[in-house]
């Protein structure tokens, strides 16, 4: 068998993350990237609270090209969306990486990461803490996305407007969905930074 | 002292003015096409633009009819708006428009008429009394601003589907294209104009249409966004040419449906 030879020759270990994930990852963070920024923008013009985001930062220049990028990006962050859960699911990716998970489990790595001694040796395995962020950032994702879709078509899907408390309550919801999003992202981009070995394992693959 | 320039030969000096224009966009669109770029502080960072701005809001200009399709492809001629009870009502209902209350057009009642032009049999303009007399409907719904804001207001009118019936529109036309007393412009699609919700409405809160809210008659759509439910209209073009308004042609997605 060819594996045979490849194994004595190059030591080859799995892929810590397949393809599909690696490819998913990045587009993801792209169409996140265009989301936040334009939504930002689109905030801007009717603020749910005391404050706007800084032009600077957010994507589009003013209330029409921010909406144009919102509902462009929109499409690659669902269907990229759909693909990877359907390939998280269908492959046994998701079952075997963020399951099981207990209580327990959670709380145990949580005193073990507060105190420095959670392992990152083997990055193919998740600590409870990561599959409990990766399961709250999947859950997240699909509260931001239905939530989107019950303020851009209330009439149409207006059971889904309806769940989310009515159009003015459900805004709130895309809100604070996109904040724990944001508060995600800084948690997940300073852990890549100080164990970039998980940055290069998202890149290469290993 | 003003340097005196000679023209140069072969170049016409208003063909000039015009190019300089152009590249002098107004504000507006400007601060779209900086926004276009987007990741601006990457553009800075690294001196060069990493989107070329031109094809940037060509492709998200093509993405928005895409949607205007997507959009008209999941509208349901059927479904109704949700509507809300009296004690719903957005008290006082907000005025908003791209100038001041006090620059809102004042259109006299006695002279108004209603033009109807394109694809209909019966052409004669309408008189407000002609069009209080339509058969009345009313309809407390919410009013969705592009802006991301709603409120509830309530609206008596005719119902619009009647209307084009009862002129003799060619109701297989593709939009139905309104204009209004300040030169605001609006066109939307028939099946939309077709809803029996879509209204021509002369009152709100059961009272003649104050002046702020569009005096003598506003086209309430409560399957679209506030910007396609325009105010002050006097003309009225059934048509299968798409001639575009005033927010739709700044970069404002042309369905935006609800």
């Amino acid at each position: 068998m060819t594996a045979e030879t490849i194994d004595v020759t190059v030591p080859r270990r799995a892929a810590i993350h397949p393809g599909w994930v690696r490819v998913c990852h990045w587009i993801n963070a792209l169409a996140v990237l265009v989301m936040i920024g334009s939504g930002w923008q689109i905030y801007n013009a009717s603020p749910l609270f005391g404050f706007t985001f800084p032009r600077t930062i957010t994507i589009g220049g003013w209330l029409a090209g921010a909406l144009l990028w919102h509902f462009a990006a929109m499409w690659l962050l669902v269907i990229n969306g759909l693909v990877y859960l359907t390939l998280g699911i269908v492959t046994g990716r998701f079952r075997s990486k963020l399951f099981p998970l207990g209580p327990r489990a959670v709380f145990a790595d949580l005193w073990a990461a507060l105190t420095f001694r959670l392992s990152h040796k083997d990055l193919s395995h998740y600590n409870a803490i990561q599959k409990l962020l990766y399961l709250g950032i999947i859950f997240t994702g699909i509260v931001i996305v239905a939530s989107g879709l019950s303020i851009w078509k209330p009439v149409q899907f207006h059971p889904l407007t309806v769940f989310f408390g009515g159009y003015d309550t459900a805004r709130y919801v895309h809100f604070a969905a996109m904040t724990a999003i944001v508060v995600f992202l800084v948690v997940h981009v300073s852990l890549a930074v100080i164990v970039p070995k998980s940055l290069r394992a998202m890149i290469t693959g290993r | 002292m003003p340097r005196i320039r000679k023209p140069v030969p072969g170049v016409d000096p208003k063909d000039l003015i015009k190019d300089a224009a152009r590249l002098m966009p107004d504000p507006a669109r400007r601060a779209f096409l900086r926004g276009a770029v987007g990741l601006g502080a990457l553009t800075m960072l690294t001196g060069c633009d990493i989107v070329d701005e031109n094809s940037a809001e060509n492709a998200l200009r093509y993405v928005s009819r895409f949607n205007d399709r997507a959009q008209a492809f999941l509208f349901d001629p059927d479904k109704l708006a949700p509507t809300y009870s009296e004690a719903d009502i957005t008290r006082p209902f907000p005025f908003n428009a791209y100038y001041d209350p006090d620059e809102a057009p004042v259109v006299d009642a006695a002279s108004y008429k209603l033009e109807i032009s394109g694809l209909v049999d019966n052409k004669k303009p309408w008189t407000l009394d002609e069009l209080h007399a339509l058969p009345e409907v009313s309809q407390i719904t919410r009013l969705v601003c592009v802006e991301g804001w709603s409120a509830i207001g309530s609206w008596q009118g005719a119902v619009l589907s009647d209307f084009l019936k009862r002129i003799g529109a060619d109701t297989r036309a593709k939009y139905v294209w309104f204009k209004c007393a300040e030169g605001y412009t609006n066109t939307i699609d028939m099946p939309t104009a077709l809803h029996p919700q879509t209204q021509m409405s002369f009152k709100f809160d059961n009272k003649l249409l104050p002046r702020e809210y569009g005096f003598p008659m506003k086209i309430r759509i409560p399957t679209k966004l506030g910007f396609k439910n325009p105010k002050y209209v006097v003309a009225m073009e059934v048509t299968n040419v798409d001639k575009g308004g005033y927010w739709e042609n700044q970069g404002y997605n042309w369905f935006s449906g609800l």
